[in-house]
């Protein structure tokens, strides 16, 4: 274990180094290749131009080579591979896409994709926004906040033992130490086992999603609220609308463009959601999401590269159209600077 | 706000039990108040989940069982049947003979809250003053356990009296499951496996996002919009979609080089590079949003590109760098998948979400266990949170919301 820090510890070390050693000595290297001779004018800013064409790729060079390999190739091999048969060899064509069309695994864990973007965005930025409002007038509003954002730090599996707690069962006359089934119990109802109730697990699980990342639309949100120009509201205030107007028609139309974010990010976390689910029901009694099916297919019976590549893609075209509104606001983001 | 405080008013006048809370309430608020409460509410019920395990997890193994988490404090009375000391035990104390000792055995104590002598009613008696069983017999049981049994008469029983006690156990706290924990379930070394993934995973994309981010930002070259752009796209893509290539890509090298195809370096560099293009963003963002007098007078200085980064943009850049670092630490730290299919599932490899994973299935009821395993899975990012929340904060307006 001792051994197994130190040689981290070192790799890290080694790393950072080479890291730092490569941009130290690339950018020697150029200047070395590409002298400015002084006297000799003409030749001096050939070299400097040809200097500052090569630069920005050296600085570049690391972060564009982890991308393409980790990224931009994988997402091209992978459509290459939704074509190929399990092993990745033999080409089948459309076959894998009809085999998607036609399970039933598969379509329920598109209706369950759908639930939890339906349910999960709106509730965290519903949520976000109620939790941001009240703890804005209250002088403990930020200990609240901190309190309610700190779900974030904590991983998806930690939650899921966290929650698994308050949801767990016990039969017979035993006592229940579940909170949630003590609560039911104490006001006469049945102690339910609540993971695996059909079709209602899935909200039982999207509560700890919402449970995290409702800290996160507040933040935002809050930041928002602050924002907005206090001479809007003291405009309203005297001509006479009240608090709920004021919100709805004079707080939440300012800040649309931040709600979009908020449910936009949440949306694409809520895509990929596979840790909780892997740990609370691991798909069963109709749980499934694509990111597990996914997962199931990559190691099932020796793994199937072409369904799960399949399934990667429709996680992909899932989130094309949010990638392309964010490149969109990034790019008339930098036209304004 | 004059509507808030008419209908504070207006409330105030409908409930005129006290003058006091009624002037209180007016200065306060009514709806004021309700904020207070609203907001109270929602910070127990989203704080209650974890304090359930942090409870839990230093709860005695039986007790965990036996009640709910939320009782852990207030302790239990249970009602046991002892025997008084043997009968030849007993003295003559003036005229009286008299039995003593305590209820307890050997070391143990306890609290008694109440005793009895027939099953039927085993708290008939109060504790601490001498009550009258009957048969001329007198026996007193104090709160420490002590007791005194006497009589006018000898004792000429064969067997020991047996008399009923309630004694109130204290809750009983115990660090015992961590140590089981710690020792025996993995998550000692799968905490050192998580701490070996996770902080070179943060620290090498750091440098590397940072000059390529400052070359997006102050270097012009042609197809630097479209290379942003790009970026900005790969920030969505699913992780889903790179695992397949990679893992035949991780096993192609590996059997090439005669190298393990799951290793740590595989982990860093997967980290870095799926960590890479938020990083980018972000700290481009805040790179060119530095001052333009600030860099152009360096360059007119006749300072290079790499002058001018190391010594003027890096420094500067601290808050967005330590913005980054904190998001890919707490991403990395509770990763499990990226971690699962590059490192391994094996016992040795795993790191602390996967082993609670693994526990969950194989230790499914052993909530002693588990709560203890998940608060340590969790009490390394909550306390960077608590510490770097600032930046935290900093970066996710800086990733959101423009001019944040």
């Amino acid at each position: 274990m001792i051994s197994q820090i130190v040689s981290a510890i070192g790799i890290m070390v080694a790393g950072v180094f080479a890291c730092a050693l490569y941009y130290w000595l690339s950018d020697r290297l150029l200047s070395l290749a590409l002298p400015v001779p002084e006297g000799n004018v003409r030749q001096a800013s050939v070299n400097l131009n040809r200097r500052a064409t090569v630069r920005p790729w050296l600085f570049l060079g690391p972060a564009l080579i982890l991308i393409a390999v980790y990224l931009v190739y994988p997402v091209i091999a992978t459509f290459i591979l939704s074509f190929y048969d399990r092993s990745g060899d033999q080409y089948v064509g459309l076959a894998n896409y009809r085999w998607a069309f036609f399970d039933q695994q598969f379509r329920q864990s598109i209706f369950n994709n759908i639930l939890w973007l339906a349910v999960v965005p709106a509730a965290c930025t519903f949520f976000g926004l109620v939790i941001a409002v009240l703890t804005d007038r209250i002088w403990w509003g930020n200990i609240a906040k901190s309190i309610i954002f700190m779900p974030m730090a904590i991983s998806f599996v930690g939650a899921s033992v966290i929650w698994k707690f308050i949801y767990e069962f016990r039969g017979g006359n035993e006592t229940q130490i579940g909170l949630l089934n003590a609560i039911v119990k104490a006001i006469g109802g049945d102690p339910q086992i609540w993971i695996s109730l059909p079709f209602w697990n899935n909200f039982f699980l999207m509560l700890i999603l919402i449970w995290i990342q409702t800290g996160f639309a507040m933040v935002i949100l809050s930041a928002a609220l602050r924002g907005i120009p206090e001479e809007t509201i003291e405009a309203a205030v005297i001509d006479g609308a009240n608090g709920w107007q004021i919100f709805w028609k004079i707080m939440v139309p300012q800040i649309w463009g931040t709600i979009a974010v908020v449910w936009t990010t949440i949306t694409i976390l809520v895509l990929k959601v596979f840790d909780i689910v892997l740990t609370m029901t691991n798909g069963q009694w109709n749980t499934m999401v694509l990111a597990n099916l996914m997962f199931d297919w990559m190691f099932r019976g020796g793994g199937d590269s072409g369904r799960s590549a399949v399934i990667a893609l429709v996680l992909m075209a899932a989130v094309t159209p949010i990638m392309i509104w964010n490149i969109r606001q990034a790019h008339r983001d930098a036209e304004g600077h | 706000m004059a509507t808030a405080t008419a209908t504070a008013t207006a409330n105030a006048n409908v409930s005129s039990s006290s003058p006091s809370m009624m002037t209180r309430l007016r200065r306060v608020g009514l709806p004021r108040l309700f904020v207070h409460i609203a907001v109270l509410a929602l910070v127990i019920l989203w704080l209650i989940p974890t304090l359930g395990i942090l409870v839990t997890s230093v709860r005695d193994k039986e007790q965990i069982t036996a009640s709910g988490w939320w009782t852990a404090f207030s302790g239990s009375t249970q009602m046991q049947a002892v025997r008084l000391a043997d009968p030849s035990t007993q003295k003559q104390e003036g005229g009286r003979f008299v039995i003593s000792g305590s209820v307890f055995e050997g070391n143990a104590t306890g609290s008694v809250s109440a005793f009895g002598v027939r099953v039927q009613d085993p708290s008939a008696f109060e504790i601490g003053k001498p009550a009258d069983i009957g048969d001329g017999e007198t026996l007193q049981i104090n709160q420490d356990g002590s007791y005194v049994y006497s009589k006018g008469a000898a004792f000429d029983d064969k067997r020991p009296k047996r008399v009923y006690v309630s004694v109130a156990t204290a809750p009983e706290f115990t660090t015992q499951n961590y140590r089981d924990v710690l020792t025996s379930a993995g998550i000692g070394q799968a905490f050192v496996n998580s701490l070996t993934v996770a902080v070179p995973a943060t620290i090498i994309p750091i440098l590397i996002a940072a000059f390529a981010a400052y070359a997006l930002s102050w270097m012009n070259f042609p197809g630097r919009a479209l290379l942003i752009a790009v970026i900005v796209g790969l920030i969505v893509v699913p992780l889903q979609m790179a695992l397949i290539p990679l893992l035949t890509l991780y096993n192609d090298i590996g059997s090439f080089f005669g190298l393990p195809s799951r290793s740590y370096a595989g982990v860093w560099l997967a980290h870095s590079a799926f960590g890479m293009p938020l990083a980018i963003y972000l700290l481009r963002n805040y790179i060119s949003g530095l001052p333009k007098e600030i860099i152009e007078s360096a360059r007119v200085d006749g300072a290079s590109d790499f002058e001018i980064f190391m010594k003027i943009v890096l420094p500067l850049s601290f808050p967005a760098l330590a913005s980054f670092s904190i998001f890919q630490f707490l991403w990395t730290w509770n990763d499990l998948l990226v971690a699962m299919v590059f490192l391994g599932t094996g016992k040795d490899q795993l790191v602390l979400t996967g082993a609670l994973n693994a526990l969950l299935g194989s230790m499914g009821g052993k909530w002693e266990i588990l709560t203890a395993s998940a608060f340590i899975t969790i009490i390394v990012p909550i306390l960077v949170f608590f510490a770097l929340q600032r930046y935290l904060v900093r970066g996710l307006l800086a990733g959101s919301v423009k001019g944040g």
